[in-house]
Formats: C-alpha cells, structure tokens, sequence
C-alpha cells in the first residue's frame, strides 16, 4: 500500500454515513446543520465522483409529481438547489401523441394546481416556439412547466460536504471500501457497534447507508434488507448539433419528456441527452455490479446494450429529425435503484438499532430526503413531512425478497413514465396471502384488490343482481378513467347493506398482542387516549409522533388486565409493528414492568358483519361455551365490547365496532376455522338476504359517509388530533409519545382555533364541460376558493381532497379534506379542480361529525 | 476503388481485467466489446478512401458470432460490404488467422474483384501479435507497410506515411497493396443514430473459415504483477515546489 | 543453441532497442550472433560485440540500403535459413516486430511478439497482451523460433565479446523494392517523446489546449517534452503524436511528470516504463498517485508555475 493511502480512519464517530453521492453527501450537510458534530463519511470511489448513480444521472427536475410525499420532497429539493446556487432552470414540457396522454396532462395540470407549480397546457404550435426543433406534426399537444431545470449534483454535495467539513463536523475518506457493519446485542434486537473499512474500524452510535444501488449488499453486512435492485436506464449522448451549439449554453431549450414513447431529450451543451425508459426491464444484483477497477467507465455506466435502444432511437427521430444524423458520443446502461413500489427506502431498519437507510432516491429529491432523514435522527420523526410512503418499515416480509423486488420492478418499471390510474393494481406477486373464504369469494365472483399481499375482495358480481333493485343509485360512469378500477355495484352492496346485512373480509387485518404487567402502562405511553378500560372493553386512539403529528391510529381490545390486542391496517402493519417494537424494547431496557409482544396476524382471519339486520343474524349463532341464546343487544353487548364467543361452535372474539356506520361486530377467529364461520355467518343471514360486501363499500363509501379518517389519507405526520377532529375532551394523565406537543397545539386551538379542520365536502355539480359526471379518484385533488385560488393553511398546507368517494345513502358524492377555518364551515361554497375542469362543492360538515347518521344511532342501537 | 478493411472484436476493459477461471479468456462480464483503436482507425481510413476515391468498402472480421457487433458498427459509419468468418474457439493462433483471411479475401476477390487496398490495424488491442497484416500481404502476394499515419491514393499508387522516432518515413506502394494503420491516423467518426439504425438492416455474409493451427499456442492468460510503489508525498500544493526542484536536482534531470 | 540478434538500425545508427535484444539473447543463450542488414551498420560490429555479439553477419545489398520491411523481411529469412539459426530475436519495437513478422510469413513460421520470459528448455514463454497490463503464457513449436522481446523489459549491460565480422550472403528479388522509404522528413531537432529525458504529461484536467502552456514551459526547462492522455487527443487540445498511451508512444523518460492524469489502463501502459514517476494530482487516491513514486496533492494549474519559478529562482 502507499503512503497515500495509509491515513487511517478514527477510531470512534457518532455518525458514519456510507456512500458519497447526492443522498450521502447532503446528508452530511444537513446532520452538520441540524448539530451533529463527529461525523464520518466514506465512499469506496473517488470524489467527486465516486461511480454511483449521481454520476451518470440526468440531472433533470420535473417538479410535477401526484405523489403529495414525492411532490413535496421535489420542490424542496429544487429550492435546495436554488439555494446553492446550482439550479439552471430551462424549463420543460412533456408531450403527448396520444389522446390518453392528454388526458393526463389535463390530471397533471391539477397535481400542479394544488402543489402550486407553475403549469400550463400547450399546442402543438406553441411547443414548436419554444423548441423549434421538434417535429410538431406527431403531437397533440404538451404540459410545459417553466420552472423544469436541470442541477449539478456533484457540486451541490460537494458542496454540502465542504460545509460540513468546514464547520469541523465531518470527516471524509475517498477510495475507503467497506467491509463488514458490526452490531452488538441490545434490548430489542441487535444494534449497530462499528464499521470495518479497508483502512481500520470505526466505532459509531449511528450508521447511514447512503450507498444508492450498493445499499442492499451494505446492510446485508448487519443483517439488515434494504429492499431495492439496481435496474438499468439508457442513455446516450448525442451530436454535435448546430442548433445547440449555437445556443452557447448548458441547457438552452426546455427538456422535451416525449412521455408516450417513454422517452426524454435533454439538451446537453452541443448534444442531446436521449433517455428511455421503455426498454425492457434490465435488473442486477447489487453483489454483480463490477468495482471501479473492472469498470469501463464507472461502476453504473455500463455498456449500452444498442438491441434494446434502437427502437427509442427511432422514436426520437421521429419526434427530432436532427437527432438522425447527430453521433452516438456516449451510451451506456446507467444503473439506478428501483424499489418494489417505486418509492425511496427511508429511516431505521427495523432489523438493526441506529443502522439508518437513505437509499432509492433520485436527484430531483435528494437534497430534501437527506434533511428529512437528517431530521428523522435528530427528533426521532422528521417534521418536514410524511415519509410514511418511504419508511423502510412498511415492508412485509415477503416483499423484501429479491423474488418480489424483482416481479414489482418488472412491472413497474415501465410505468416510470406511464399513466398510473390511482386505484391502479399489481399483476405481479398476486395471491401471496389469502383469507381461509378465498374460495367463497371467489365462488362470488369476487373482483380481488391487493392489499401488501392479501387478496381482498373489492366488489363482488353475484351482486349485480341487486342494482336493478337500486336502479339510479348505482350508474356506471361515463368517463373511463372514472370507472377503471372500480364497479357500479359498488353502490347497490353499500345499500343492500344498509337496509339489511353483509360480511365483510376483513383477515388483512394485524393484530399485536401485549402481555405482561407492563402492557397497560406501555400502551398508555405509546397512545393518546386511555387505554387502561376495564377487560373487555377497547379504545380507539391515534399514536403521535414527539412533535404531535399522526403516526398512526388503531384500535386496541383490552382481552384480560395484562393482555391487549392492537387491531391495525394492512397498509400500516409494518410500519406499526416497528414502531411499537422500537419504544417497546426501550421501555423494558429502562427496566419499567415487563411487556411482551406477539405478532397474531398470521394465524387470524376476520369477517365484519354490519347491517340492520346482523344482531338477528349473528343471535341465530352465537353462544357461549353453553348452547343457550347469548345476549346481543346495546345493552348485553355494548358498542365497543369484546367477547370471547362460540359462533356455530367455533371459538371466536367479537368486536362490536363499526367503520362503515351500521350495527355489527368484526369477528375474529383463528384461520383454521375461518370457513366455518363464514358459512356459518352466510347460513344464519340467509333469510336476510345476506350479501358479501367488498372493500369498495369498507374503504370508500361506508367509510366517507361516516367521515372516519384513515392513516396515510386524512391523518399525517403534518396534522394533528384537533385539527383532525380526533381531540378528546380530555387529555389523559399518564405520559405519551407526542403529549407536549399535543397539549401545546390543544392551547392554540383554544385560543386561535386550529390552523385546519378536516370537513367532509359534497359536490354540488359533476358535469364537467363535455356534458356528463366526472367522479374525482380522491387523488390530492385542490379545493379552491370561488376565485380559483389555492388554499393554504397558517401553516402552508394545502387543502386538497385526501380521500373522494359517492355516499350512495346520502345521495352525493363525497370528498373529505382540511380546511381552514374560515372555509371550514358548513355550508360554506367552494370549488374542486379535478382533471383541470372546475366543480361547485358545499362544506357539508367541518369535524367528524358524520353525514350520515350523525347521531351514530344505527351503530349503537 | 475496393477497399477492405480487417478488424477484431475485443473487449473495452477498465483499469483492471479479469480473467477467467479457465485463464483462457478476459472475463468480460461487465464488459463492452468493440474493434481495436487502430482498426476503428482503418475503418474511418477506408470510408474516407471511398468518399474519396468512389468505389466500395467491405469489412471482414474472423471472430465469434458476436462479432457480428464489430461489423455493423463499420457499417454504421459507412462500410458498405460486411463479411464474418465465424469461429467457435476464444480466438485463433495468428497464423492460422492470417491463413484463413488470405483464404477467403482470395475467394471473395475471385467473385467480385481485388481489393485495392486492404487496411489492418498495426496491432490487435488484446492479443497484439503484430503480423497477422503481414502474413496475409504475403499470402497475397501484396506489398505492406505497418504503422501507417497517413496514406494518400493517387492513381496506382499509394504514398504511406509512418512515424519514426527522428521524423515521418515515407513509402510509396503500387496498389493492390495492404497497409496497417496506427491510432492518429484519423480521428475516426462517431456512428450517427440513422447510420446505427441502418446498418442493422445490413448483410453481414457469412464465410467457414477453414485453416490448421499454427506453431504458438496459448496455455493461459496471466495477470501482470502490479506495480505498487511506496509514493512519497512531496507536499501540498504549489509549496510543494522546493522539495519537487530538490527531486530534481537528485534526479540529475535539472541540468 | 544457435541464437541470432536482428540489429535495428536507421542508416547505421544503432537503435537502443537492440541492445535489449541481446540483452534477452544474452540470457537465453551464451553465444549470441549479431545479424546486420546494410552496409550502413557495418562500423557498428565493435558496438555489438562490447554487448555480447560473438559473432556479427553483415549482410550487403542495394535493396537494403533503405529500410523496407519487405526485403528486410527476406533477407532475415534468408540469414536464417544459411546460417541455421535455432532462435531468431529481435526487440519488439515498430520495425522490430514488422521484420520478423515478414521474415516469419516467408519462412511460414510460428512468430511471437513482445516476450518478457523464455524458457529455453520447454520453449514457454510469457508474452505481453494488452499492452503489458496481462501476460500470456504459450508454447512455441518450431524449427527455428522467431521472437521478439517487449521493448524496456530487459535491461541493457555491457558484456564484451569478440564481434567477429561475417558476410552472409542473400539473394533478393526487385520486386521486394515496391516496400521501401522512398522519402524521409526529418523532425525538426529536437527530443521526441520516445527519447525525451523528461516527459511532462497533461491529463484531462489541464481543461484546454491553452491549460498546456505552463506545462510546455516546465518541459523546456527540463528539456524535455510534453506528452498527454488520450482523452486530451478525444477533446482536441493536442495532436495525437504527444499521446503516451497503449495506442500512442511508449515512453521510457528518466522522469515522467504526470499532471492531473488519472492513470487510466490506456495511458498507463505507455508511461509505465519510466524510471522515476512524478503524480500532480488533486486526489490523492488517483491511481497515477497510488503508482508513482513522488506526487505532489494539488491542483496543476498552481503546482506546475510554482515549480517552474522554483527552477528559475534557483537559476538566479
């Protein structure tokens, strides 16, 4: 070895971040500013450019994204780089050459409505003006957004490390390779002890992996899955070409997205940057990625395979015929990360203490992840915004395998610049989990949605028979894209069930159980609301993070004085489950009385039986363990009591609760005697008219009518219980995660009022311009004033729709958003933009207060 | 004007090549292939001697079905005629090579003329044997000249011009003749997308080429020792200055 | 074991390379012959014989006066056949190789270039492949065995030896003159990148043709000469003869002043040769770093001037 190479790394950090690229390096910027001192970071290449993805990438910012989490992050990354001086804004249109791409652009122009983007709608007349290159003659038209710019990367993390560097926070180890993440045991699972490099071992408190398509073979090294594949993206440069040279400049002419062949063209100096992502899916293992030494050019450039390009070749002369006779200067097969849901890979593995992931993350919202990770180790949750649709945690464990990574960016992949309907499903990884009724469903004509795994049915077509019976109330839709994913029987099984009875699959359900003589106190101080009830009772309660935003919301059985069981959401299994773990094991370490915790959700199957008529059903079946009639009525089984019961003999628990307004009980029961009890459910209802009921009724109308919020949709880490209308009376006594700030935002709204307030909204008028009902997916949709104006909060935050769906019972069709309080008022006239068309819409009610029933009389009679 | 220009499929490497297990080959799992540099020299030689001189260029590898890369790549900057001699081995010895070349130019010539000009690389990138032009010119009985960093046609003949250490050598050579062209030579052209597109509709013409090996033989690749050096730092920047003019004066090269 | 040293010569002049020839010759067997083709080179017999040349064959003819490969080529074949040479060796240099490669189409036989080891009992040899960044090990089956050694892989050492003079006799067609220099430009006087004693090499961070200029006047006062990488020639900032690469020239300087290169397998096998290795670099984990024996860590745009007013300062 030389002697350039032999100054050693030390031997103690607080933080190691792996990996120096645009993630890593403004990591360390943001950790230096956020406090952090003792920080180490290393990279197995060269800098400025070690060979990862930042490298080779595009550069290339499109803020419009109708990802609210993603949107957010790309602006403030943008802003970032304005900051820095490093942003060069050329803007940039996405064109279209079919109907269908219009008609995005048209959904496009309301994602930058609510985001506040500056957009607008051009012709093809008015995109040959501003790129007189382009063959105008193929397109129907564009979505040109002025602010598209094109950054520098590596400049931008250079200089985010140089500042840290400069402040005496960070040090920097170029060409340092490493070899192997220590842990050592601790309560909870195994924590992270040390990084061994090729130039010594570092002892550090907290360890990032910031090593983009490497990350998985890192954390391997502890353990630890960070679910992602390096996946190909081609590009080639090519020219020279007059018209660019003569422009002088970088970047002179917007960015052309040629969106339906999946297609860009960035000017780049005197060439043009030709990028696909239309080729076919080309996927490697992180361990098959070459070193430097083996490299051609860099580790993430390799050779351009030219049999997968050729087609996009033709494509982009067709659209710029200059590009023809241009040469192919570079091309290569850049490798990228692609994840099984497209989103980054954010936070803490849930496998190893303090062993962080900050992988997955293009450049366009690199800088602001690095600070939202940043600020997720410093304050436990970031409080920028939500990264619950990147939080490592949300992964099952059959979706961390290369097998289902693979299958899901096969698919996905292609879509990167697809048109993705907002109910869209998977193809791929089907039939993982099924509930013990699958087969009864299926005999039902059961239209099947994945949720993480379990096939739910959505809507079932042995109920089409009953839409004659509510001809009127349940009318399919005009426009496809309204009707993609979704049926008209929606509505007629919403109704059947209100006037009678259905069962509802619910065995995607997690339930956790917490044992021991500490489960209560835990609870108490995982939850806002009292949990310590009397056995046999429940509580439903929010779970806050430190600074008082959502982190979740369930509901929790008390089943005996040390046993509780915490009933949660497929969408939220994995991220709950971490988070209960994580406090749980500091909670036993601080040595406090003892909990335990077992994951039942495996072994148990749920049905909800809801419906006038499901106290008489469920009487002809339940007993205790004696054969004699059990009591059912509001008085003998309150509303929110648990029971351990026999239905047709099989033991279950039953739950009485309701998400969709009636009166009814989830009832659980170990899978193996699933079927039992659902025929045995279906035979009691039978003489009612019993029908399954799909998650369309579940999720969307039974759940709207009633206002109840859901995690992910109304209820985020930037809104809190008051301004979701979730506030108790009274604050409980004992401590709880996110009390302070709980409390402190209760005062304010006492004294200010809230800053928002979640209404449930109907539309007043469907008919859009064309002459028949447009029904908005509920896919972040702006509300605005009668002007048209945005509406933002005292805090920034936009109202727009959270969750849209038709009250079939109410006969509207319903949208639930936050308001501020001077349009938070019932009655109140406002406007929602949905596919860039304006609709009328009326503030039915500001607060959970729902819409139908609002006395809960039917639930708890 | 017929110009032929003979090019190899090799691979790019990085700073590093791996061989494989068997030590037979250079493990180009991550690899690009592409011609030699000073073949993608004779290629843009000898589409510029068509531009020039009017005529036909064809160009011929002997290789492995995969070379097929190489030949529509010469195709893609303007080679009209391709012609691939398939092997199934790793590579052939340089004289069986030479000998299955004079072969089939001798068979394509007695179908549609003599090459005037027949262009090779000096060297092969990998195997870098130095006389597979030079034993097929015999073969052909042609006069060849290696090393060639310029060549002009004029009529029958072509004047050659060659690098020494002290200056440029020039020869003249009556055509037909073989030359072997050294990077420099030209800066040869990139692909254009349309000329890419169109030579995958080019016809690449097969030809079994049938030859005995020669007298040397490949036992086995093996990596070069790497030279590591204990580098001494001098300094930092222009202060480093000093300690660089006393390493000089040491060195004896500050006269 | 009969081993015969083709000398390469320009109009007498001894090339250097040959002397590595017998060098290898010397090593391999321990009478070694000298073969010269010319008259040019016959006052060069004393030369060959202080390096070990027993015996030295002069071969005379008009078609030889000049260099062409051809009849080069022949009369080497010929040489070796009257004299029954079991080892034919040259250093494998541009002509080096050339000749014995036409020597070998004409005595069709097996020939292999650039060998760094011989084993002279199982006649496997270790040759260079790309460039000398991999080896390959081969057998040689032949009568008379044709080799070339690589270039600055056997270091040269007086040994004196008689230098008896022979005159070989050969016999060459006319038809062998259509490959002969028929004109010759004479560099300007002047160093060469090949000969130069100090090569100052510019990467791609130079930036342009004009970042060139301190390096140029760093070389003058060195004497010696610029060189550069190939990305340099790819971005035309320099001709390609000052390219020091696998497909440039292969440099041997005593010094190798290498700014802002990078180290690249390309450039490295033209440079690795040098005696002493000097890295101006930024990073201090460039592989041009890592191979050098001094490096300096620092942008080359200040380090260079500085040197150069270092020299002149000392100068007075």
């Amino acid at each position: 070895m030389s002697a350039a190479t032999t100054s050693g790394v030390p031997a103690t950090a607080k933080v190691v971040v792996i990996g120096a690229g645009i993630v890593g390096n403004c990591l360390v910027g943001h950790l230096s500013r956020l406090g952090w001192t003792d920080i180490v970071l290393l990279d197995k290449g060269p800098l400025p450019n070690p060979g990862g993805s930042t490298g080779h990438a595009s550069n290339f910012i499109f803020p419009t994204d109708h990802n609210k989490e993603m949107a957010y992050l790309t602006v403030e990354s943008q802003n970032q780089y304005v900051a820095a001086g490093l942003n060069n804004t050329c803007g940039g249109i996405e064109v279209a050459r079919t109907a269908e791409r219009m008609e995005e652009f048209k959904r496009r122009m309301t994602s930058a409505k609510a985001w506040g983007i500056d957009a607008r709608l051009v012709t093809p007349a008015e995109i040959k003006e501003l790129v007189p290159f382009i063959n105008d003659e193929i397109l129907l038209g564009g979505y040109y957004t002025p602010s598209v710019s094109v950054v520098d990367s590596l400049a931008t993390g250079t200089m985010m490390r140089d500042e840290a560097v400069a402040k005496g926070a960070l040090k920097v180890f170029a060409n340092t390779e490493v070899l192997d993440l220590l842990t050592e045991p601790a309560a909870g699972g195994p924590r992270i002890k040390a990084v061994v490099t090729d130039r010594g071992t570092i002892e550090a408190e907290h360890v990032v992996v910031a090593g983009g398509v490497w990350s998985p073979r890192i954390a391997r090294m502890a353990g630890a899955n960070i679910p992602l594949t390096p996946a190909v993206h081609q590009m080639a440069d090519v020219g020279p070409i007059d018209i660019l040279q003569e422009s002088g400049r970088e970047v002179a002419y917007p960015i052309i997205r040629d969106m339906d062949t999946f297609c860009y063209e960035r000017q780049s100096a005197g060439s043009m940057e030709v990028g696909s992502y239309a080729h076919r899916p080309i996927l490697m293992r992180p361990d098959d990625i070459p070193s430097i030494a083996e490299s051609a050019l860099t580790p993430t450039e390799l050779p351009l395979t030219y049999d997968d390009f050729d087609p996009q070749m033709e494509q982009a002369i067709e659209l710029m015929e200059m590009l023809g006779d241009a040469e192919i200067r570079y091309a290569i097969n850049g490798l990228l990360s692609l994840t099984p849901d497209a989103n980054p890979v954010l936070g803490e593995t849930p496998e190893v203490r303090n062993l962080w992931s900050a992988a997955a993350v293009w450049i366009k919202e690199g800088p602001a992840i690095a600070q939202l990770v940043a600020e997720w180790m410093t304050y436990g949750y970031p409080h920028m915004c939500d990264p619950h649709g990147s939080d490592i945690s949300r992964f099952y464990p059959h979706e961390k395998t290369e097998w289902h990574i693979n299958a899901r960016c096969n698919e996905h992949f292609n879509k990167t610049y697809g048109i993705v309907h907002p109910r869209e499903q998977w193809a791929s990884q089907r039939g993982m989990r099924r509930s013990p009724f699958y087969a009864r469903e299926e005999a039902l004509g059961a239209t099947f949605f994945d949720a993480r795994g379990w096939e739910r049915p959505q809507w079932y077509a042995s109920n089409e028979v009953l839409m004659a019976k509510f001809a009127g109330q349940c009318e399919p839709r005009t426009h496809e894209w309204d009707g993609r994913w979704w049926h008209p029987v929606i509505n007629a099984e919403h109704l059947q069930m209100r006037e009678s009875v259905g069962m509802v699959d619910l065995t995607a359900f997690n339930e956790f159980d917490f044992e021991g003589p500490g489960a209560c106190d835990f609870l108490n101080y995982m939850c806002v609301n009292q949990v310590d009830v009397p056995v046999g009772r429940s509580v439903y309660t929010p779970l806050l993070n430190t600074h008082g935003g959502f982190r979740g919301d369930l509901t929790i059985q008390r089943l005996g004085e040390e046993h509780f069981r915490v009933i949660t959401g497929a969408f939220d299994g994995g991220r709950d489950n971490y988070w209960f773990n994580k406090y749980m094991a500091e909670w036993n370490a601080a040595g406090k009385a003892a909990v335990t915790f077992t994951d039942m959700s495996q072994g148990m199957c749920t049905v909800g039986v809801w419906g006038p008529n499901a106290a008489k059903t469920m009487a002809k079946i339940v007993t205790d363990d004696t054969t004699a009639p059990y009591d059912l009525s509001p008085a003998g089984f309150p509303y929110g009591a648990v029971r351990e019961v026999l239905i047709d003999g099989v033991p279950c628990t039953m739950f009485r609760i309701s998400y969709v307004g009636e009166n009814g009980w989830e009832v659980y029961t170990r899978m193996e005697h699933g079927l039992k009890l659902w025929d045995a459910i279906w035979a009691a209802g039978e003489e009612f008219e019993i029908i399954p009921v799909g998650i369309g009724v579940y999720a969307v109308t039974g759940r709207i009518e009633k206002g109840y919020r859901l995690m992910g949709a109304e209820l985020e880490s930037e809104y809190d219980p008051v301004e979701a209308g979730l506030a108790r009376p009274k604050v409980k006594s004992p401590d709880f995660i996110g009390k302070a700030a709980y409390l402190r935002a209760r005062e304010d709204a006492d004294k200010n009022g809230p800053a928002a307030i979640m209404c449930t909204l109907s539309m007043d008028s469907q008919r859009c311009a064309d002459g028949y009902d447009r029904f908005p997916t509920g896919g972040n949709e702006p509300i605005l004033t009668l002007d048209g104006e945005r509406i933002l909060d005292a805090k920034g935050r936009v109202s727009r729709v959270t969750t849209a769906g038709a009250g079939p019972s109410v006969g509207k069709y319903l949208l639930l958003a936050y308001l501020p309080p001077q349009h938070a008022v019932a009655g109140s006239k406002l406007q929602v933009m949905y596919m860039n068309e304006l609709y009328p819409v009326t503030v039915e009610v500001a607060g959970s207060t729902p819409l139908f029933d609002p006395a809960d009389a039917r639930m708890k009679s | 004007m017929r110009v032929l220009v003979c090019v190899k499929r090799v691979p790019a490497p990085g700073a590093k090549i791996n061989i494989t297990a068997d030590g037979q080959a250079v493990d180009t799992a991550y690899l690009a292939f592409t011609t030699s540099p000073h073949e993608e020299c004779a290629v843009e030689a000898a589409v510029q001697l068509v531009e020039q001189h009017g005529g036909e260029s064809t160009v011929l590898t002997l290789g492995p079905a995969e070379a097929d890369e190489q030949l529509r790549y010469a195709a893609s900057i303007g080679v009209n005629r391709a012609v691939l001699l398939p092997i199934t081995e790793h590579d052939w010895d340089p004289q069986r090579t030479a000998t299955a070349l004079a072969a089939a130019i001798g068979e394509i010539e007695a179908r549609d003329g003599a090459f005037d000009v027949i262009l090779f690389g000096n060297e092969s990138a990998d195997s870098g044997n130095f006389q597979v032009g030079v034993r097929v010119a015999h073969a052909l009985g042609r006069p060849m000249v290696n090393g060639a960093k310029g060549i002009e046609v004029d009529g029958d003949a072509m004047r050659v011009r060659r690098d020494t250490g002290a200056g440029v050598e020039v020869y003249e050579l009556p055509l037909p003749a073989v030359v072997g062209v050294k990077e420099g030579i030209n800066l040869p052209r990139y692909p254009t997308l349309k000329g890419r597109l169109a030579s995958k509709k080019a016809e690449v013409v097969q030809v079994v080429p049938g030859a005995e090996p020669g007298g040397q033989r490949m036992i086995t690749l093996v990596q070069a020792a790497e030279q590591v050096s204990q580098t001494v730092i001098l300094g930092q920047g222009p202060d480093a200055a000093p300690a660089v003019v006393d390493l000089l004066q040491e060195l004896g090269v500050l006269k | 074991m009969n081993v015969l040293v083709v000398v390469e010569h320009d109009r007498g002049e001894l090339s250097p390379a040959t002397l590595e020839a017998l060098a290898a010759a010397r090593a391999l067997v321990g009478v070694v012959h000298a073969l010269t083709l010319g008259a040019a080179a016959d006052g060069r017999a004393g030369e060959l014989g202080a390096h070990g040349a027993a015996v030295v064959h002069q071969v005379h003819h008009d078609l030889l006066a000049a260099y062409g490969p051809v009849a080069w080529g022949e009369a080497v074949a010929q040489a070796a056949r009257s004299l029954a040479a079991e080892v034919v060796l040259a250093c494998g240099t541009d002509r080096g190789n050339e000749v014995i490669a036409q020597a070998a189409a004409r005595l069709d036989l097996p020939f292999v270039a650039n060998c760094v080891a011989i084993d002279r009992d199982s006649w496997e040899i270790t040759r260079v492949r790309w460039g000398g960044s991999l080896l390959e090990r081969c057998s040689l089956a032949a009568a008379t065995k044709l080799l070339t050694v690589a270039h600055h892989t056997f270091e040269v050492l007086p040994a004196p030896a008689a230098g008896v003079t022979n005159t070989v006799a050969v016999d060459l067609d006319p038809s062998l003159a259509r490959t002969m220099v028929v004109d010759r430009v004479e560099r300007a006087a002047g160093i060469t990148l090949a000969t130069a004693p100090v090569v100052v090499g510019g990467g791609r961070a130079v930036g342009s043709a004009e970042g060139f200029v301190p390096l140029e006047a760093l070389a003058a006062l060195l004497g010696g000469v610029v060189g550069c990488s190939r990305a340099v020639t790819n971005n035309g900032w320099r001709n390609h003869t000052d390219q020091v690469g696998q497909t440039g020239t292969r440099i041997a300087p005593d010094l190798y002043i290498a700014c802002g290169i990078s180290g690249a397998i390309q450039h490295w096998v033209g440079a690795m040769a040098s005696k002493k290795i000097l890295a101006i670099n930024t990073d201090p984990e460039a592989n041009m770093v890592l191979k050098a024996d001094y490096a300096v860590i620092g942008d080359l745009h200040q380090v260079v001037p500085a040197i150069s007013a270092e020299i002149i300062r000392r100068r007075g």
